[in-house]
Formats: structure tokens, sequence, C-alpha cells
């Protein structure tokens, strides 16, 4: 952990002004790859995720065909400029880990029965880093995976809690990640109350750990209807368009 | 077997006819290695993994220039499965590597802030673990070996900008002894200790990293699968439990 060397909240105020359980203004769209089968753009405040969906389609080598259930993979990368010191555009060693856990919290919403044989790609950058990347990126791909017409048993909504001093808080940004005494990354269906993705670091007695899942929860649910109702004006727009 | 090993679970046993809650034998050697700073060696039911420790001289981050640096790394050798092919640490290998160097990090274990040299050097803790054979479970095998390793480093003699090897000044400073426990999950029941044929069989896995204090230091969800939250707090309380009864080992 490093130190801080500022205050994180002072007068029940944030660094960016916001109260402990405010997110930053959220803004979703869907449809701005035209090559992809499925896409969306996501940003929590200055942090920004643009994802494609490329799939279901045939999975080679032949070898990592599954014969009843279809795979999907997960590629989550930064942008070089989306960062203070420029990023080497090559995966490190964090990507790999974050692309295995959102491969692993979106394939558990996915029918994945309904397509064996098959594959679906999901790919995740990051235009601009601060803070909350990976789960800004889950939000964005849940949202290219419905509007690409793959099976799912629900969106997957997902956010960041934690706690700085002896505060918890929703939706850290990058500085509040870098100095945060403990922060957790959760994401969930959340009409069925089931977790797919969770990862937490710091130090917290288990009495805060509920207390941030509970928060953690609630602030994925409200991101739910975000995405609701972005899915659904855009099919209104699309139906408006054909009709 | 992959038939008979959910049969038993659906009936709450398991083949080798533990309880739900029982972990398999654990053997933990220390001081194993002569060339390395720290080592030491896990068997844990078959699961067997060495870490080394290596310590150097290095720059400091320039965020933390007063404080040491740990680096966390892990090999899945070929020797240890069928499945593994040599070549660079796959996503599973980063995955482990970066869980454990969380556990320790965070639970804030290594008095970083005392492996300061001189401005611009400081002490380099290279946690090396080498996993040798693949039975289940190698994330709490994995974290008994560093953690038993780190508490078994000595830090070498340091004199005219040069490492004195084989000879120490004094032990690295380890203040806490965390230890992961993870749980699998199977129908709705918890279950420690996953051996690899139940890993194959299980919904999906939830580690956790426990300090000395009771802290939870680091939590990590495995694996395609879904958690309720009554589920991560069942597992919590387990997992505090059990920590103690594996810090009592190192």
């Amino acid at each position: 952990m490093k130190k801080a060397n500022i205050e994180l909240i002072v007068n029940g105020r944030r660094i960016d002004g916001r109260l402990p359980e405010e997110t930053r203004e959220i803004r979703m769209s869907i449809g701005e790859i035209e090559n992809a089968d499925g896409s969306a753009r996501v940003s929590f405040g200055k942090t920004e995720a643009i994802v494609a969906v490329y799939g279901p389609r045939p999975l080679f080598p032949k070898f990592l065909q599954e014969s009843n259930v279809g795979l999907v993979r997960v590629i989550y990368s930064m942008a070089p400029f989306s960062v203070d010191e420029r990023k080497n555009p090559a995966p490190d060693r964090r990507s790999i880990e974050i692309s295995k856990v959102t491969k692993e919290a979106l394939s558990s919403a996915i029918f994945l029965e309904d397509f064996p044989k098959a594959v679906v790609d999901v790919y995740e950058n990051i235009i601009q880093a601060d803070g909350s990347t990976r789960v800004t990126a889950i939000n964005a791909a849940s949202l290219a995976l419905a509007s690409a017409g793959i099976p799912m048993k629900d969106l997957v909504a997902a956010c960041s809690v934690g706690k700085v001093g002896n505060t918890l808080i929703i939706d850290l940004n990058g500085k509040e990640d870098n100095y945060s005494e403990s922060d957790m990354a959760i994401a969930m269906m959340p009409s069925k109350g089931l977790i797919t993705l969770l990862q937490m670091d710091g130090r917290l007695t288990k009495e805060e750990v509920l207390e941030l899942l509970k928060k953690g929860e609630e602030t994925c649910k409200k991101i739910y209807e975000i995405q609701k109702k972005t899915l659904l004006e855009r099919f209104k727009a699309e139906k408006m368009e054909e009709e | 077997m992959e038939e008979l090993v959910k049969e038993y679970l659906s009936k709450g046993k398991r083949i080798d006819g533990r309880s739900f809650k029982d972990y398999r034998p654990i053997e933990i050697k220390h001081s194993i290695i002569s060339k390395a700073e720290g080592s030491a060696f896990v068997n844990l039911g078959g699961t067997k993994v060495i870490a080394g420790i290596k310590l150097d001289i290095g720059e400091p981050f320039p965020d933390t220039p007063n404080e040491g640096i740990l680096i966390v790394n892990a090999e899945f050798t070929p020797l240890s499965s069928p499945e593994v092919e040599p070549g660079p640490p796959g996503e599973d290998a980063i995955e482990l590597a970066r869980i454990v160097d969380r556990v320790i990090r965070e639970s804030q274990a290594i008095e970083l802030e005392k492996l300061f040299i001189e401005e611009g050097k400081v002490w380099i803790v290279y946690v090396d673990l080498s996993i040798l054979d693949m039975r289940g479970n190698l994330l709490d095998a994995s974290t008994l070996a560093a953690v038993k390793a780190l508490l078994s480093t000595q830090i070498p003699k340091y004199e005219n900008g040069k490492i004195v090897r084989g000879e120490y000044i004094s032990k690295l400073p380890v203040v806490y002894k965390p230890v992961s426990v993870t749980i699998g999950k199977y129908n709705g029941n918890l279950i420690l200790d996953l051996s690899k044929e139940e890993e194959e069989v299980v919904d999906v896995k939830l580690a956790i990293g426990v300090r000395d204090d009771d802290k939870i230091v680091a939590m990590q969800k495995q694996g395609i699968g879904t958690l309720t939250f009554k589920d991560v707090e069942n597992a919590l309380d387990l997992a505090i439990e059990k920590s103690k009864e594996l810090r009592r080992l190192l």
C-alpha cells in the first residue's frame, strides 16, 4: 500500500467533490463500432471504456472447441495514452489477470450451451483511466453482449467500492484506487442477486466486507437500471428506423 | 471419476473420506535451499510447492522512495502435470502469483520501510514459487510456502556497494503470518481444500486471505459460476476459523 500524501476526504467530501456514496457521472451508449456484432461505450467520470463483441463465430484451431458449450474470450487492454505516463500497449500481468476474471464474470451470465464449438470474443479498450477501469469495462461488455444478441441469464452490472480512512465509498477514482485502505470490485446479475466477479484487497474486518458488499449490491442495481434504459432506447431507435 | 466425485459430494462426502471442512495432511519444511536467502517446501495432500526467496538491491519505486520492493512470481513447472507445457507463465500462473502477492502485500506482513539501504537503494525481495506437483488447491499451498520462506529469510551482508552472499546481518522483518483459505462451492455447499478431481467438478471457488488479527486482506472469486451474498458471508466465517489452524503450522 502506498501512503497518501493527500487527504482523500475533507469535511465529508471526496477530492472530486463527491459524497462517499455518490457515483461519478455515468454515460452509456451502444453501437459505435460498426464492424462489430455488438459494441458499447461506458464512462464513469474520466474513466472510459469501449467494448466490441465478435461472435458467436467458429473457433479455431479446432482442438480448442468444446463439444457441448461455447467459449468466451476476453482481452482487456489500456490504450497507451489512457494514463499519465505512457503505457506500453503489450499485455502486462495485471491486464492478463483482469482479462481472466472478466472472462469468468461474463461467462457466468451467458448461456454457453447455446453455441457449442463456437467462440464469443470480447475486446475491451480503456481509452482513459481514472480508477475502476475493470468494472467500467464489464458494464460496457455486458451491453455489447446484449446488443450482439448473445443469450444471457441477465445483464452483468459492476462497480467498485472501498474504504478511505474510516469512510466507506463507492465508485473509486484513480487517486482513491491508489491510496485507499481497501478496495473491492464486484460484478453481479442484479435481478438474480448472484455475484459473478469479486476481488478485494486491503485490510477489512468481516463486518466491513459485508457492509461494502451491501453498498456494492445497491450500486450495481442503480447501474443496472441505466444499462436497461440504454438498451431500451437503442432498440426503440432501431425500430423507428425500420419503420 | 468425475461422476463418482459428484456422487460423493452430493451425499455430503468426499472420495478420500474427509469432511467438507478438512484439509488434507500438510507437511512444511523450511531452509531447504542453501543458495537462497530463504526457502520452504510445502506438501499439501500431494500438491508440492517450493518457495525460494532471493534478495537483491535496486532502485525504489518513485512513489515509495523509502521502501523495499516485493515481487512474487509463480512457475507451473512441466514436471507438475501432463497439462502443463513449458513456456512463459499462462493466465493461471499469473493469477496465482498476483493473489499470493496481494495476500502478503496487503497484510503488510513485511516491514518494507525497514528495507531502505540508502538514497536510491533498497532491498528487493523476490518470492519465486515453483509448482512441482498439482494435486489441487495450489493457492493455499503456495501462500503457506511463500510465508514460511519469508519467515526463514535472512538479509545478506552489504559491503562497499556489494552483496556478500552467504553472510547475513539480520532476519527479514516479517510481522504477520497471512494465510489463504480457498473455498469451493458445489450444489450450494462450501468445501475446503479441493483435490484436483474436486476442482474439476465444483461450480466456483472463492479465495480469502486472512491476517493474524482476523482482518480480511484479499478475496478473489475464481472460475465460471456464481456466489450469493450469503455464500460470501459463510465463506468469510469458514476462512477466519480455518486460518488459525493453518497459521499454527507456520
